[in-house]
């Protein structure tokens, strides 16, 4: 057998999910979609003593309307049923466009939202997107529930802010605002690999047309999903314009981030790929937010 | 670990170790080989089942995890081994493959691909296929067959 012997738990409740994981400390492991941890375990790179599955958990599956207009997915939605949901289309489009990007769908079949985040792949779509739009996740844990945000949350090479102990139950996403509009952008080698790069786009224009707010998250540029802060200061109070998300584009190449190389993509190769998918992203989003576009520097 | 499941309507009962995989337990306990095991961490797609209509890599799933599920593997496309699944004659007739290895998975991706999408672009077969790697024919017949394959099956309904 591929796998490590370990001893299997299938807890129904989150309190038992808490005592499991106050009991087993770290030698156990969660189990959501297992979509990246079963590879690991076949390859017995991980060798968890203890494996609690969520899967029988009840209540983490559940797409809700926010009380403020937003939206609530249980953190063991199955990423393909995030992709089929109406509300999700309706309530958050970006994340509705970015799915189809997030693996193969035999893998989204399994795979869950929660899992995805909490398993922080600097490569993966979903965090890039999370930071986007400025989202945050509940927790549960042995002191109680605690709201974190996206931006809080990635804190370095597959690593979170989840403490010991704690499950991440719940991925709460803010409500559109008049003029907004998002965009998501990669290139990969093959549809369903992990991207060289990619790009999450979201911006707010003013009623007079200005850029209130640009955030752009980026993947596979650097030990985390991260923001591209200078590249939002090209654009933020700015009329956007096609010289306006230029800047922001070489901004993010340049300045924002520090790619490493791999087989796929040189530190060069990326840097161009993050300085054309920013400008294309923007592109987009401004025009989905209804914003119109001027040639120049504003 | 005591689990039931049904597998392309036969309802079978086992004792488990929680570390078998699904694809392991298919072909060994149950000895449903058609379910053929490549790369064993997610990225081949030969070892592609249904799990309660779902496709799901076999390899990526742990047999206790489908307690109580229904399975559907490439043999219970053709039960009793007469007339052949319209997926499996267009891949017959429009020689969708070459060594086969890869076969099953493709089947078993396309037949809920197929029932949501019964009219497919070319594009859209194409992402179907991406999470299955067939080394042998250059995808292109596998296309063509997914093609015949969807306007034998509409025939069908109609």
């Amino acid at each position: 057998m591929k796998p490590a012997p370990f001893e299997y738990r299938r807890p129904d409740t989150v309190e038992e999910v808490l005592h499991l994981l106050a009991e087993y400390g770290d030698e156990a492991k969660l189990l959501a979609g297992g979509q990246s941890l079963i590879p690991t375990m076949n390859f017995r790179l991980a060798q968890p003593a203890v494996l609690i599955d969520l899967n029988a958990v009840k209540g983490l599956d559940s797409v809700d309307e926010a009380d403020d207009g937003g939206l609530r997915l249980g953190a063991m939605v199955r990423q393909a049923a995030a992709e089929r949901s109406a509300l999700v289309a309706e309530k958050v489009p970006l994340l509705a466009e970015t799915l189809p990007f997030v693996a193969h769908a035999q893998i989204r079949n399994r795979g869950t939202i929660g899992g995805n985040l909490a398993h922080a792949d600097p490569r993966s779509e979903l965090p890039a997107v999370m930071l986007a739009l400025g989202a945050s996740v509940r927790v549960r844990g042995p002191d109680g529930e605690r709201s974190i945000g996206a931006g809080d949350f990635f804190t370095g090479f597959f690593g979170t802010a989840l403490e010991e102990g704690e499950l991440l139950t719940e991925v709460v996403l803010p409500p559109a605002v008049e003029g907004g509009g998002q965009a998501f952008l990669e290139v990969s080698r093959r549809l369903g690999d992990y991207a060289m790069v990619g790009v999450a786009a979201s911006v707010v224009c003013d009623p007079a047309g200005r850029c209130h707010r640009a955030s752009i998250a980026l993947l596979s540029v650097g030990s985390r999903p991260m923001l591209a802060e200078q590249a939002s200061a090209c654009l933020v109070g700015e009329r956007p314009s096609s010289a306006a998300v230029l800047a922001a584009g070489h901004a993010a190449g340049n300045k924002d981030i520090d790619p490493q190389a791999d087989m796929h993509a040189s530190v060069a190769y990326r840097r161009h790929l993050a300085t054309v998918l920013v400008r294309r992203a923007l592109t987009a989003a401004f025009e989905r937010a209804g914003c119109v576009m001027g040639e120049g520097a504003s | 670990m005591e689990i039931t499941l049904t597998v392309n309507g036969v309802e079978h009962r086992a004792d488990v170790e929680p570390r078998l995989l699904l694809s392991d337990f298919l072909r060994h306990a149950l000895e449903l080989t058609g379910t053929h095991v490549g790369c064993e961490h997610g990225v081949c797609g030969a070892c592609t089942v249904l799990m309660d209509g779902a496709a799901v890599r076999s390899c990526l799933v742990f047999a206790v995890q489908a307690d109580g599920c229904e399975l559907a593997t490439v043999e219970g496309l053709a039960p009793g081994g007469g007339e052949l699944h319209p997926i499996q004659d267009a891949f017959r007739e429009a020689h969708g493959l070459q060594c086969g290895f890869c076969t099953p998975g493709i089947l078993m991706t396309l037949v809920p691909f197929l029932r949501e999408n019964p009219d497919p672009s070319e594009a859209e077969v194409r992402a179907a296929l991406s999470g299955n790697l067939c080394r042998c024919t250059g995808y292109q017949n596998i296309v063509a067959a997914t093609r015949l394959a969807a306007s034998k099956m509409r025939e069908v309904e109609v």
